[in-house]
């Protein structure tokens, strides 16, 4: 099941493949060995317990913006 | 199948089989044919047992004690009457602890004080250690009927609400069990629903606690009694940061989530707001919210429908197997 | 992250509008296959598949589910191992517990003395069983797509690397673009274009998919998860559709780089090669699975207890998990959908796993007039 909310990387631990991701305050334990150099703060795609991929938060902003022009011009 | 497999008690389609199969042909009696929750005997009174085997013991919120007597409490008030009396049987499983014993004998006394019960009767066993859980334990209900159940009676136009948000008991017990660091600030929603007892007289047509299969598995099952589709509104579904948060990760929907300490009940259009104030201005139904309606459309009888978020249409089915085991 | 406004109701409907504008043109109507089971999910369960159908688009469903396109032979194996051998524990995901098969599912197996079934949310759970119980063996069946297989084979790795003995992976593993060219080249139904996933395309990137737009002429468009991410992909396609300019393209691009996860195809090609693996209901694709090289035979359950998985098993009788995968009927057409098929009694795989095709179909279904009909009427 592919758990398609992005998390946010809470806590990583000394050997920097594992720790915590937060979402809305629930915290949960991920693995990040497939991440490269995955920084506190990051948002992250979690599957099956493993970090797969990292968000890019300008491409996020981008396609937020696409979705209010669609709904702006519901509005008009 | 000729041995017991873990399914059968998960109260999906195993479970049911095997009630029609092997305990209603086994026991035939008009009083428990209908497999109501609570049997209704001579004299205006209800009678109601369960059995709780919740793991972890003990979980943020509450523990097994705790559950022991608000599911029972609940099953009565649910059920139309107001519970007076519990019996209380334990299995012990030699080597638990006695501070955690006496924990959860506290536990229990202080929701029986809260619920206004009183354990009038009891038994204890031990069995040896790794023969039973740690503790297992098993109460009966006696209540005096007050009110009854209609759902035949439901029109289009009543309401459907909620005493408050979904889903906190099944997420604490599950972030109590330590597994895959799932950490979670939620606790369990389990509490007794007496506070509920005087919507019976307020023109209530149907209550029921929304336990094992959660919200669209207990209207689910309503569904098929009542004259008229029931429609829900996702958008209107009272859930906490904490709950939806959880689910969310977990991938979990919180409408099949079991509480322990929240109602779902049909309520007329003309008293519906009435009753929404009454529960709000109570401390356990303060985010109690309208969540749907009984109509003549869209849908046919007999069936449950969601308006999701996005502004889809579909059926709600109830739960077919066990989400989350011990629980309960 | 402001996910409200991927379900928004303005912008769904906006989007809808959108589409249906870009496939008025279209002829013949727009038919589009996604090959990922939480699509499927996603679009019932927001009532996405009636909102385009009405738009003009056509969404069918592939062979997306890893937990229905592995054949009994698995299945099998798995329940043989845990009700014939003893302490053993067979850890993995739910679903993969109520696949009917010869030997009933591994759910109502009665595991052999001093073993157990214990279904997991991770494969790092297994390595915890393991140490937890070192007189005990752990079998880890994995079944799954490029999203899951690094992170079974990384836990792999993890268990060789701690010297641990006790643990094995049965692996299911499959791959997408070799379904995708034996569909489309097999001709055998009319498809307009696809929608590719998001989590494998997080994966393998997209050039694995080029082939589909350079040989075949379809055009595609990698989609997120949200009603508004699924949308968005939908309206790429069918708007290249309108341009007659076939590609390979983005849509989900806040979480799928054009080249993928190369850290995690490295850990794939480290430890796994490519076979010809057997698909239920596609027969045998060419370099379309995935298992352990002879290197690492000591974490490959199939190696460590000798398991061949059978090939021989068919479908039980009326059931045609088959076709639905292969997307030629939609599970309405099955003559036991609905009937003697439901998720609580499931006679084959599409209704068991949360996101096969039938269960999606029954549990997501609409109730409008207009929905039953043209759930009886399928073309």
């Amino acid at each position: 099941m592919c758990l398609a909310i992005p998390v946010r990387v809470v806590e990583i631990d000394a050997s920097g493949d594992a720790g915590k991701v937060d979402y809305l305050g629930t915290k949960i334990g991920a693995n990040f060995a497939l991440i490269r150099d995955v920084r506190i703060g990051d948002w992250v795609i979690v599957h099956a317990g493993f970090a797969i991929s990292r968000l890019d938060e300008a491409e996020a902003r981008e396609t937020l913006a696409l979705l209010r022009d669609v709904q702006d011009a519901g509005r008009s | 199948m000729d041995k017991i497999s873990l399914e059968l008690g998960g109260g999906g389609k195993t479970m049911r089989d095997f009630l029609a199969r092997s305990i209603l042909p086994t026991f035939p009696n008009a009083r428990l044919a209908g497999l109501p929750d609570a049997a209704s005997l001579p004299g205006g009174i209800a009678f109601t047992t369960d059995s709780y085997v919740v793991d972890p013991i003990f979980f943020p919120g509450g523990d097994i004690g705790t559950l022991a007597v608000n599911g029972t409490v609940n099953d009565l008030v649910v059920s139309g009457a107001k519970p007076r009396f519990l019996s209380l049987a334990l299995i012990l499983e030699e080597g638990l602890e006695t501070a955690s014993l006496e924990r959860i004998l506290r536990s229990i006394r202080k929701t029986a004080d809260a619920a206004g019960v009183e354990i009038v009767t009891g038994d204890t066993k031990v069995v040896r250690r790794g023969q039973g859980d740690k503790i297992f334990v098993n109460t009966s209900g006696i209540g005096r009927i007050i009110g009854r159940a209609r759902p035949g009676a439901i029109r289009p136009g009543d309401r459907v609400i909620v005493t408050g948000t979904l889903g906190e008991h099944s997420l604490a017990v599950l972030a109590a069990r330590g597994e895959f660091g799932f950490e979670n600030p939620v606790k369990s929603d389990c509490a007794p629903l007496t506070f509920l007892l005087p919507l019976w007289s307020r023109g209530v047509r149907w209550m029921r606690d929304i336990t094992r299969g959660g919200l669209a598995t207990v209207l689910s099952e309503l569904a098929e009694q009542s004259p008229c589709p029931i429609l829900l509104e996702e958008k209107a579904i009272p859930l906490s940061t904490a709950a939806k948060s959880a689910a969310g990760l977990l991938g979990i929907d919180p409408l099949y989530l079991a509480c322990e300490g929240r109602a779902v009940m049909i309520v007329p259009e003309n008293r519906a707001e009435g009753v929404l104030s009454t529960l709000r201005g109570h401390r356990q139904g303060r985010r109690a919210a309208i969540v749907g309606r009984a109509d003549k459309a869209p849908g046919r009888p007999g069936e449950l429908l969601l308006r999701t978020e996005s502004g889809g249409l579909r059926l709600l089915e109830p739960l077919t197997s066990e989400l989350l085991p011990r629980i309960c | 992250m402001a996910s409200d406004l991927f379900r928004d109701r303005r912008v769904v409907a906006g989007l809808i509008s959108e589409i249906a504008a870009a496939a008025a043109s279209s002829s013949p109507p727009v038919r589009l296959m996604e090959v990922c089971g939480t699509h499927t999910m996603t679009i019932h369960r927001h009532g996405l598949k009636d909102l385009l159908a009405q738009a003009g688009v056509e969404m069918i469903s592939g062979p997306g589910c890893p937990v229905c396109i592995t054949p009994d032979g698995f299945h099998e194996a798995a329940i043989r191992l845990v009700t014939e051998r003893e302490n053993l524990i067979l850890a993995t995901f739910g679903d993969m517990t109520r696949v009917p098969t010869r030997l009933g599912s591994l759910q109502a197996a009665v595991p052999a003395p001093g073993s157990a079934v214990k279904i997991v949310y991770s494969p790092e759970e297994a390595l915890t069983l393991a140490r937890l119980n070192p007189v005990k063996d752990v079998v880890f069946f994995g079944a799954g797509f490029e999203t899951t297989i690094p992170a079974i084979v990384l836990t792999a790795g993890r268990a060789q690397a701690e010297g641990l003995k006790n643990i094995a992976v049965l692996t299911a593993f499959w791959t997408i673009p070799p379904p995708l060219r034996a569909i489309v080249s097999s001709g055998e139904i009319r498809i307009s274009g696809f929608l590719y996933p998001g989590h494998v395309s997080a994966i393998i990137g997209l050039e694995p998919y080029a082939f589909v737009a350079r040989e075949f002429g379809l055009p595609g468009a990698v989609a997120g998860f949200e009603p508004g991410d699924i949308l968005l992909g939908v309206r790429s396609v069918v708007e290249q559709i309108r341009a007659k300019k076939p590609a390979v393209v983005n849509a989900y691009p806040r979480v799928v780089r054009p080249e993928g996860n190369p850290a995690a195809r490295e850990v794939m090609n480290r430890f796994l090669e490519p076979y010809d693996a057997l698909w239920r209901g596609l027969g045998r694709i060419p370099a379309s699975g995935l298992r352990f090289k002879p290197a690492h035979a000591a974490v490959d359950a199939a190696v460590k207890y000798a398991l061949r998985p059978a090939e021989d098993a068919s479908d039980s009788p009326g059931c045609r998990c088959g076709e639905i995968l292969r997307g030629v009927i939609s599970p309405p057409q099955c003559r036991l959908f609905g009937r003697s098929c439901r998720p609580e009694s499931p006679r084959g795989p599409c209704m068991v796993s949360f996101e096969g095709a039938c269960y999606v179909h029954h549990k997501y279904r609409g109730s409008s007039p207009a929905q039953r009909r043209s759930r009886k009427s399928h073309g």
